[in-house]
């Protein structure tokens, strides 16, 4: 049994195989991409980035390559499998090469998972992925990995991680890879050259074991400034740029030599609300006075609900870029319900919601957001406090620069969230639903790493037992089925108050296209010749 | 002079040691760099452990110690974001800054001082009445429009110039210049350009000011009655004279041309320090945002020794020495 | 506040008055037609700001007022409720006009109120140090130079990032970044009155310190001081719109004219050019006008006046 994680992974998986048949010989191009960060090291292991991240898909493989729908393919795996309860099998595919000549065997994987958790001075590595996990070698070209308990989303853990090569990466600093000297893979795209703060220079690896890269030389330039990026794509400094500002698209659209290509993301922007304390610091009676929290009540939360409209957010927010969101993540992911919908615009319904919960005159409550984070975040929370107003919810608005605001929302009143409503997006990096039930819905529990993210401190046992139960399922249609149920008991509960799911825009010069990532990532071998 | 530069150079180290501690209390007010770093799926002892890893476990006294005793042996931190020492990364992308600043610099003298001469020169004629007019609103144009109209006008609708990045760039002695380039001169030319806009304004309003008062003193109205030729007048004795406010103004108001270049080099994602102080502002990167102003007080110090000292130079009437005394 | 203060003797030692030192001072602002128009342009400019919830057609901060159902509308586009947005709508469903209207208020008190305060801590420093002199002096020059050392933009920048945001921080942080330029003036100036033989002859004549500082030197500072106070003003406003845009300014809720730009920023590949363009229209006019009204304030208050 080919052990890819889902059935739509499984379909994928032959159309792979037909892909890099047809892959042609290509004229020699170059690439420019414009890009709206910028990758802090060339290390893959150095921190968990997004930009990192995205750099070391096109340098390096990792056992499992995840798709631009997220899901895991053969990469320097070509199967794995569950052995017995607690060990994974992993297969290794033969006759691949790194960049600086070396062989590529089950040692690069073995001391790859022995330094990713031990980068000096990684602001936040990848041990998160590694922990509780023991790595084994069997032979040349098969791993086994344990687990103590039954761990059915090894796959989703171990894709993340890039594999460097024993010879010159595990031994190698994070300056070492910087410089170019241990910075070997096995990915389409060579190291060339590292100008921080200006550009990153890739080569084609004309031995890849995949598909063939198609450019030739490829530099990403970090242009931050979202108008700025758009100048470099009109002025023809950039080939294609990622990040286009929703504001610009109608003008890009209008124009003949440009060309954009829009997917959805598996991020979900969404309000957590405060279910935990009787008295909420950012929840007054009308006119300022003390209330007891009404966000604990079930009305009061699906008046909130009821009074955004998301389409108009959708509309005149986002431009369109966006959609009205019902759960934690969008359709076709593994784990979502097919049972829940956005909830629709019905201001009277919230009113009378309101009346119901014995606030007919509403109350004054603040909402509090990044303004810096998330696609036009400052003027969602903007448009949500218009909305909430005009249901009878005064509502003022209070936006910050994320470097303030994530530490405030965590932890800010001594060490429990600070704010009443926030906010927030969560991308599922796993690319399945337990992501986000583990991390903003279930209990916050420290010790087992559960809530991490669960701001609104929403606590509900019967949820937790249903995320429980699914995270230590090993069937995977059975897993789907608790994952999906445990979101509908939580939406059922308004846990959370999804607003939508962002879609991602790229922009290219005429004669290219982008292959859209749900995780959000741009990379030169998703950059494709019409 | 000797007893002047010392006592200067005293001074200035307790300015450092103060601004040391200002700086590093005031970045340790904000927020908490950790939730900047880790993922959103990690667990609190994964944020435990990074904390300790960054040091931020300790208390800030300790740390503040810490960042003196290796401050002393030339180690500004290591860089949260970058893993490597902030110092060194500062130094790494000063060139790029230094080159833009000198540019502007360069900007505001040659184009600033003629038109500054000609509007003291002739004070009432027309062309003299539009350059001030022009220079009150460059001095009044916030930089950061100015940034993106000149993107607008001249990379996206114009076409003649990059609108963003360095270029090719040479290496000289390990350091990489843009200037010695075609490529790398016009990327050059419009964030140069912007930078330096304010500056010309200064510089024209400086000239015309001193040429004014110069034109009334005695030493010119002497040299005329001499009969020397206008030309000579104009180039030695009133350039002279007018050189040093605009040198001494010139030297202090370098350091906020290093300032500004955080707004410019921003738009024009020029890849020089002020981009990367405020991507560590914004991200929280303590040890480049103290670096980088310990970095810029020590420079100013400099600058500010270097500007008296050329001073006293010029203008043999101010004496070095404490002045009360 | 130029017109009121000068008669206190700004001017008048320095040339015999021909007529009242204030009808004299008249005659010389209006010696220049463009600075008669750009003081009338700035009047203008703080009755709109001072009466604005008067004057503007709509209270762009009333969440109940403002629809996103109205945003980015061209200028001249009805509203949902029949208003006509003269200036067209901005990203959030303001009235552009309005929002310049309420913009300026908010912008021209940041610059005002941070001068103001500036303007009297630095006084009170610059006239310490230059009469005190010795120690206190060199100490006062030294803290002046490092503070004139970081430039403004720096200072304010870190501050803010330290500070949160909020008009009130904002102005903290302005007159943080700006008091020592006026201790500078003033102290420069109080130095050339110091040695002056009328002082010297107070003090020999035993008059108390404060008598002296008061009544003798601080009036001949006045003239530079309200020259750099002018400029400083427009200064204070444009470093604000700069730190809106670099995103540390005002809170988006009640923005000022800087964070009106910033936002319409966004829109200007997009053709929608009011967003960004009018507000930097107005945000230009009330600093240039503010420009011309010093630059003229500096000719006419003291010819020979350098920096």
């Amino acid at each position: 049994m080919k052990s890819a994680r889902t059935p739509l992974a499984r379909a994928l998986m032959g159309a792979a195989c037909a892909i890099v048949a047809f892959s042609a010989p290509a004229a020699a191009e170059d690439l420019v991409i414009g890009l709206d960060s910028e990758a802090t090291s060339i290390d893959p292991h150095f921190h968990n980035l997004g930009p990192n991240n995205q750099l070391g898909f096109m340098m390096f493989d990792r056992l499992a390559n995840p798709d631009e729908r997220q899901n895991f393919k053969p990469g320097l795996a070509v199967s794995w499998k569950p052995i017995d309860s607690t060990t994974w099998e992993f297969k290794l595919r033969e006759g691949v090469k790194f960049h600086d000549g070396s062989d590529f065997n089950a040692d690069d994987v073995i001391c790859t998972f022995e330094r990713a958790p031990n980068v000096p001075n990684s602001p936040a590595g990848f041990g998160t992925y590694i922990k509780g996990k023991t790595f084994e070698k069997i032979d040349d070209f098969t791993v086994h990995v344990k687990t103590e308990a039954p761990y059915p989303v090894m796959v989703n853990d171990l894709g993340n991680v890039a594999i460097i090569s024993n010879e010159t990466g595990c031994n190698g600093t994070t300056e070492a890879f910087n410089s170019g000297e241990a910075a070997a893979g096995t990915g389409p795209y060579k190291f060339a050259e590292y100008v921080p703060g200006d550009r990153i220079v890739l080569e084609a690896n004309p031995d890849y074991w995949g598909e063939k890269p198609i450019w030739d030389k490829v530099t990403l330039k970090p242009i931050k400034s979202g108008p700025s990026r758009v100048a470099a794509l009109l002025a023809g400094d950039v080939d294609i740029i990622n990040g286009v500002p929703t504001t610009d698209i109608e003008t890009l659209k209008g124009r003949d030599n440009v060309a954009l290509s829009q997917g959805v993301s598996n991020r979900v922007i969404y309000l957590h609300l405060d279910h935990f304390r009787e008295n909420s610091p950012f929840v007054k009676a009308n006119g300022g006075g003390d209330i007891k929290n009404p966000l604990q009540d079930l009305r009061v939360r699906q008046a909130i609900s009821k009074a955004i409209s998301r389409e108009l957010i959708r509309d005149r927010v986002m431009e369109g870029l966006a959609i009205p969101a019902g759960q934690l993540l969008p359709e076709g992911f593994f784990g979502v319900s097919e049972n829940l919908k956005a909830e629709a615009y019905d201001v009277e319904g919230a009113k009378a919601l309101l009346a119901e919960a014995g606030l007919p005159d509403g109350f004054e409550l603040t909402i509090h957001g990044p303004n810096d984070r998330y696609l036009n975040d400052a003027k969602i929370a903007e448009a949500i406090a218009q909305m909430l107003t005009r249901a009878g919810i005064k509502t003022a608005v209070e936006t910050m620069p994320r470097s303030v605001y994530f530490t405030r929302a965590s932890t800010g009143a001594d060490g429990l969230p600070e704010f009443s409503l926030i906010l927030v997006g969560w991308g599922a990096g796993s690319g399945e639903a337990s992501s986000p039930l583990r991390a903003l819905i279930a209990s916050f529990d420290n010790d087992k790493g559960m809530g991490t993210a669960n701001r609104g401190r929403y606590s509900n046992p019967e949820v937790d037992k249903l995320i429980e139960d699914a995270l230590s399922e090993v069937d995977d249609e059975k897993r789907a089925g608790l994952l999906a149920k445990a979101t509908e008991v939580a939406i059922g509960d308004l846990a959370i108050i999804p607003i939508h799911y962002q879609v991602n825009t790229w922009a290219s010069r005429k004669g290219l296209k982008y292959i859209p990532r749900t995780d959000e990532y741009t990379v030169a071998y998703g950059v494709l010749k019409d | 002079m000797s007893v002047f530069i010392l006592r200067r150079l005293l001074q200035s180290a307790l300015v450092m040691v103060a601004m040391a501690m200002i700086v590093f209390f005031g970045v340790h007010l904000v927020g908490d760099p950790v939730y900047m770093f880790v993922t959103p799926d990690m667990d609190q002892q994964d944020i435990e452990n990074v904390t300790r890893a960054l040091g931020l476990d300790r208390p800030i006294w300790e740390q503040f110690w810490l960042f003196i005793a290796n401050a002393l042996s030339g180690n500004l931190g290591q860089s949260f974001i970058f893993g490597e020492p902030a110092l060194g990364l500062i130094i790494q992308r000063m060139p790029a800054t230094l080159e833009l600043a000198f540019a502007a610099l360069l900007m505001a003298v040659v184009i600033g001082i003629p038109l500054g001469l000609y509007a003291g020169l002739y004070p009432d004629s027309l062309a003299s009445r539009t350059i001030m007019a022009g220079s009150i609103v460059g001095f009044s144009l916030p930089t950061f429009w100015v940034g993106i109209m000149m993107i607008m006008v001249f990379a996206v609708m114009l076409g003649w110039l990059p609108s963003t990045g360095r270029g090719d760039t040479v290496d000289v002695f390990g350091i990489q210049l843009s200037f010695l380039t075609l490529d790398g001169l016009r990327h050059l030319a419009l964030p140069a350009l912007n930078l330096a806009l304010l500056k010309i304004s200064l510089v024209i309003r400086l000239t015309r000011a001193g040429t004014r008062e110069a034109m009334l003193q005695d030493y010119i109205k002497f040299a005329r009655a001499k009969g020397l030729s206008r030309s000579r007048i104009v180039g030695v004795h009133l350039l002279k004279n007018i050189l040093i406010p605009v040198v001494t103004v010139l030297g202090l108001e370098f350091g906020s041309l290093i300032a500004f270049s955080v707004v410019t080099e921003t738009i024009f994602a020029w890849p020089g320090m002020g981009k990367l102080l405020i991507e560590s502002i914004q991200q929280l990167d303590r040890p480049i945002i103290v670096a980088y102003l310990m970095m810029i007080v020590f420079l100013f110090v400099v600058i500010n020794l270097v500007v008296d000292i050329l001073y006293s130079v010029l203008d043999p009437r101010v004496r070095l020495g404490d002045r009360g005394q | 506040m130029a017109s009121t203060e000068t008669p206190a003797g700004g001017a008048a030692p320095v040339r015999p008055a021909l007529d009242t030192p204030f009808r004299r001072f008249l005659s010389d602002f209006t010696d220049s037609r463009l600075a008669v128009l750009a003081a009338i342009l700035l009047v203008t400019i703080i009755i709109l700001a001072v009466f604005a919830p008067w004057l503007a057609p709509q209270n762009p901060y009333d969440l109940a007022v403002v629809s996103i159902f109205d945003a980015r509308l061209p200028p001249g586009s009805q509203s949902m409720d029949g208003v006509t947005f003269w200036l067209g709508t901005d990203g959030a469903g303001r009235d552009l006009l309005s929002a310049i209207i309420y913009g300026l208020r908010i912008s021209l008190s940041v610059g005002v109120a941070s001068a103001i305060i500036a303007l009297t801590v630095g006084m009170i420093v610059g006239l310490l140090a230059a009469y005190a002199g010795g120690r206190i002096e060199g100490l006062i020059m030294r803290i002046v130079d490092i503070q004139l050392s970081l430039p403004a933009v720096l200072i304010a920048l870190i501050l803010l990032a330290i500070l949160g945001k909020g008009i009130d921080k904002i102005i903290i942080a302005l007159v943080i970044a700006q008091w020592a330029y006026y201790a500078r003036t003033v102290r420069a100036s109080a130095l050339v009155e110091r040695r002056r033989e009328y002082v010297e002859a107070a003090a020999c004549l035993g008059l108390s310190h404060a008598r002296i500082v008061f009544r003798h030197i601080l009036p001949n500072c006045i003239a530079p001081l309200i020259v750099v106070g002018t400029v400083q003003t427009a200064h204070a406003i444009a470093l604000e719109a700069t730190l809106s845009f670099l995103g540390v300014g005002l809170p988006q809720t009640e923005p000022s004219l800087g964070l009106l730009i910033s936002n319409g920023f966004e829109y200007m590949l997009s053709g929608k050019y009011w967003i960004a363009v009018f507000p930097g229209v107005a945000l230009l006019i009330t600093i240039v006008t503010i420009n011309i009204v010093g630059d003229q304030l500096r000719d006419v208050l003291n010819p020979r006046l350098q920096k």
